[in-house]
């Protein structure tokens, strides 16, 4: 190698899991100590790899690879000065070669290729990364041929109700309009999810990219991504991409000498669960109050502005470069059924190593939960999970052998969604988290429906008088009842499923249920 | 300027009786408004941009903004409101000097957030959308903050903390009950 010695290069993320642990100040204090034993380094602020229990995760680059420590905290970082982090050197917090890592070993990244590889905002690491090949393939492309590609792939819309990706796509391109527009859907409202959160931090340019393919394919020349505005980072590296890839002709008129235009701008939410749901979010998008509006029309001939618009999901937008660039084959080769790819699955709540685990479609709970997860947090067993957001049904360990499988959950009245998995042990109270499903309902409602604005404060009154034990067999009776009208008598999937996780609740854990009738337990209980 | 006009329209249509209220707006905030509205307002569907921008720069909206915002973009002041109060996110009040976004959902309970929250509540002495008596922190629910693998979870100012235990969120803000 050269004689001329380089600067040691480490990896800190700026992932806002990372940050919340400590990585500005790891960061700083490696800048720091650096500078104070006279030492040159080139400090990478990198996205997280979504082992989330090691951030913040300190990694350095050597000729064996990426070697790394975690999770490191401001005043681990002399000491590992001292050790010889530079070269890669043993220390208590040592992990060593990163990639190793089972939980990362046995991952199958396609959606997340440079996750915690690269720097998010560089747009020249991108492209060192494979960045941009999908769409300079579909630029030589005909837009009928991109279709195509992204409908043989198998790819389903991963924001919860698993459409065909092509299939709206071939819509919109068929559509009429003089204007057209790509929506992406960044709300990612469900407890328990946070890939999108991973992708507009981690790898912004992969949905830019994938937003553009998007656009040429079906003819939009505009773009917006509806963000939720609790992920101000997001926003951050959101807008520091679409820069670069502006200034690079990524972005704009003429793109790369094509011809297509495709120009994109980020939009804040404003803490609204309903605006999840595409047409609220396009009424959100337009400047008005999260109605949810009746289908149909349906938003690929009539959406943004009464355009034909698409509108998918952060993930499903984010796994289009990578369809265009290895081929609908490779991504259809992975998974099971009619569940092709992979799901970036989110572990979340009570569990011992929380992340991200992409992973093809067909693995089992319990391998994700024991395999990747490690059991609860706690070290107490684990008695249900909540897969699929605030919406989705409360399972339980009988269940975990089921394959994820968008089917095969819907057969039993679970929800893959978007994928988030959500752990408790042995002390949740389900009679609470039922509960809460109505209370977060009540909430969150946009008050069109009548089942679903009063039925969910009804259905919270009716939880008390039954935990309460007040004439029990008749309160249930009333909440099943209750249940029944919100699912027949919603618009959309708020009112219409916040009874899965109410029923999953009652029927797999009916002992909550009665406990006036048990002896007390000592729960904390919180008035709010 | 701006805020003369609108008033003047907002004279007109109702009785004198917010006449205190539309002076309520200080020169400063007014300036900030306008800058807003002059930077945002030909954006196709501004007023969610709008409401952010006025709210970034001042901490809420203002009341007496409504009909400065209502003008520029053509729209009725309930047509205004009506979108301010549909979003938790907005609020009409003046803040603490800090925000505090708490997580309440699930992934967050499933590992000490109820508990948290008691804490917090009783620690800062206020309910949630409150904002304690030395106007040091506004308290806000959050449901996901997306840091759902290192719960419990809060935001500061925008500044995101995991593994919140009644400790740390002492040490974070230097309260105690
Ligand atoms: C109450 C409710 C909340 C939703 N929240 C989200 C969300 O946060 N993110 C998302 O991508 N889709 C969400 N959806 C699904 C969207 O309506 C829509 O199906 C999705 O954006 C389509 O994109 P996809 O096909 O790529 O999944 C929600 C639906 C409902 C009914
Ligand atoms: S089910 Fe609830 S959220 Fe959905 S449209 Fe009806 S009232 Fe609105
Ligand atoms: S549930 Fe609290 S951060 Fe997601």
């Amino acid at each position: 190698m050269s004689a001329l010695k380089e600067a040691v290069t480490i990896y800190v993320p700026r992932d806002s899991t990372a940050i919340s642990l400590g990585a500005d100040e790891v960061a700083a204090a490696i800048t720091a100590e650096a500078a104070r034993i006279g030492l040159d380094i080139k400090l990478i602020r990198n996205s997280s790899r979504g082992m989330f229990w090691l951030e913040p995760l300190v990694e350095v680059a050597t000729d064996a690879g990426r070697i790394g420590y975690g999770p490191v905290q401001p005043e681990d970082v002399a000491s590992l000065f001292a050790a010889g982090l530079t070269h890669g050197a043993r220390h208590p917090l040592s992990l060593d070669l990163v990639e190793e890592i089972p939980y990362i070993k046995n991952q199958e990244r396609l959606t997340f290729a440079r996750a915690g590889i690269t720097d998010p905002v560089s747009l020249a690491d991108y492209r060192a990364h494979d960045g941009y090949n999908g769409l300079t393939n579909a630029l030589a492309m005909e837009p009928a041929a991109i279709i195509a590609a992204v409908t043989d792939s198998g790819l389903r819309g991963r924001g919860g109700a698993a459409f065909p990706a092509g299939i709206k796509w071939k819509t919109v391109a068929g559509a009429e309009g003089a204007q057209k527009y790509i929506v992406c859907n960044g709300d990612e409202g469900d407890s328990g999810t946070f890939a999108d959160r991973m992708v507009c931090e981690g790898d912004p340019f992969v949905l830019i990219e994938g937003m553009t393919i998007a656009g040429v394919a079906v003819g939009a020349t505009r773009g917006y991504i509806y963000l939720r505005c609790e992920y101000p980072y997001g926003e951050r590296a959101l807008n520091e991409a679409i820069k670069a890839a502006y200034a690079a002709n990524w972005l704009g008129a003429n793109i790369q000498g094509s011809g297509k235009h495709f120009d994109l701008e980020v939009r804040m939410g404003a803490g609204a669960y309903i605006c999840g749901e595409e047409t609220s979010l396009l009424e959100s998008l337009e400047g008005k109050r999260g109605m949810v509006r009746f289908k149909p029309p349906l938003p690929a001939i009539k959406g943004l502005f009464g355009c034909p618009t698409v509108i998918n999901n952060v993930i499903t937008l984010a796994s289009v470069p990578i369809i265009l660039d290895k081929g609908a084959e490779h991504y259809k080769n992975f998974g099971v059924g009619r569940s092709r790819g992979t799901l970036p699955v989110q572990l979340a709540g009570n569990i011992k190593h929380g992340g991200l685990v992409e992973k093809a479609f067909g693995v089992s709970l319990r391998d994700l939960l024991y395999t990747f997860g490690g059991g609860a947090l706690s070290g107490r067993p684990i008695r249900t999970v909540q897969v699929g957001g605030p919406l989705g049904a409360y399972i339980p360990d009988s269940q975990f052998d089921l394959p994820l499988d968008y089917e095969a959950y819907a057969k039993v009245n679970n929800m893959v969604g978007h994928g988030g998995i959500t752990v408790f042990d042995d002390t949740v109270d389900m009679a609470e988290q039922a509960r809460f499903s109505m209370e977060f309902c009540a909430t969150e409602s946009c008050g069109k429906c009548t089942p679903c604005r009063i039925g969910s404060t009804r259905g919270m009154e009716v939880i008390d008088r039954l935990v309460a034990g007040d004439q029990p067999v008749k309160q249930e009776a009333l909440l099943r009842d209750l249940c029944d009208t919100m699912l027949a008598g919603s618009l959309c999937a708020l009112g219409g499923m916040a009874p899965f996780p109410v029923l999953s609740a009652l029927n797999h854990f009916p002992e909550d249920f009665q406990k006036s009738s048990q002896q007390q337990t000592p729960r904390v209980r919180v008035a709010s | 300027m701006a805020p003369n006009l609108s008033s003047s329209t907002f004279e007109r249509r109702s009785p004198p009786i917010k006449l205190a209220e539309l002076s309520s707006l200080s020169a400063a905030d007014s300036a900030a408004i306008n800058a807003v509205l002059a930077r945002l307002k030909n954006l196709p569907g501004a007023l969610l941009p709008i409401l952010h921008g006025v709210q970034d720069a001042l901490g809420y909206v203002p009341k007496d903004a409504v009909p400065v915002i209502a003008k520029s973009l053509n729209l009725s002041r309930a047509e205004v409101h009506g979108v301010i109060s549909f979003y938790h996110w907005y609020r009409t009040e003046k803040p603490g000097e800090h925000v505090l976004h708490l997580c309440r959902a699930e992934a967050c309970q499933a590992v000490g957030g109820r508990a948290l929250e008691a804490h917090v509540k009783t620690t800062l002495g206020i309910d949630f959308h409150e904002t304690t008596a030395d106007g040091r922190y506004t308290l806000e629910p959050a449901y996901c903050l997306g840091n759902c693998a290192v719960g419990p979870s809060l935001m500061i100012d925008g500044a995101l903390k995991g593994r919140v235990t009644a400790d740390r969120f002492d040490r974070l803000t230097g309260v105690t009950a």
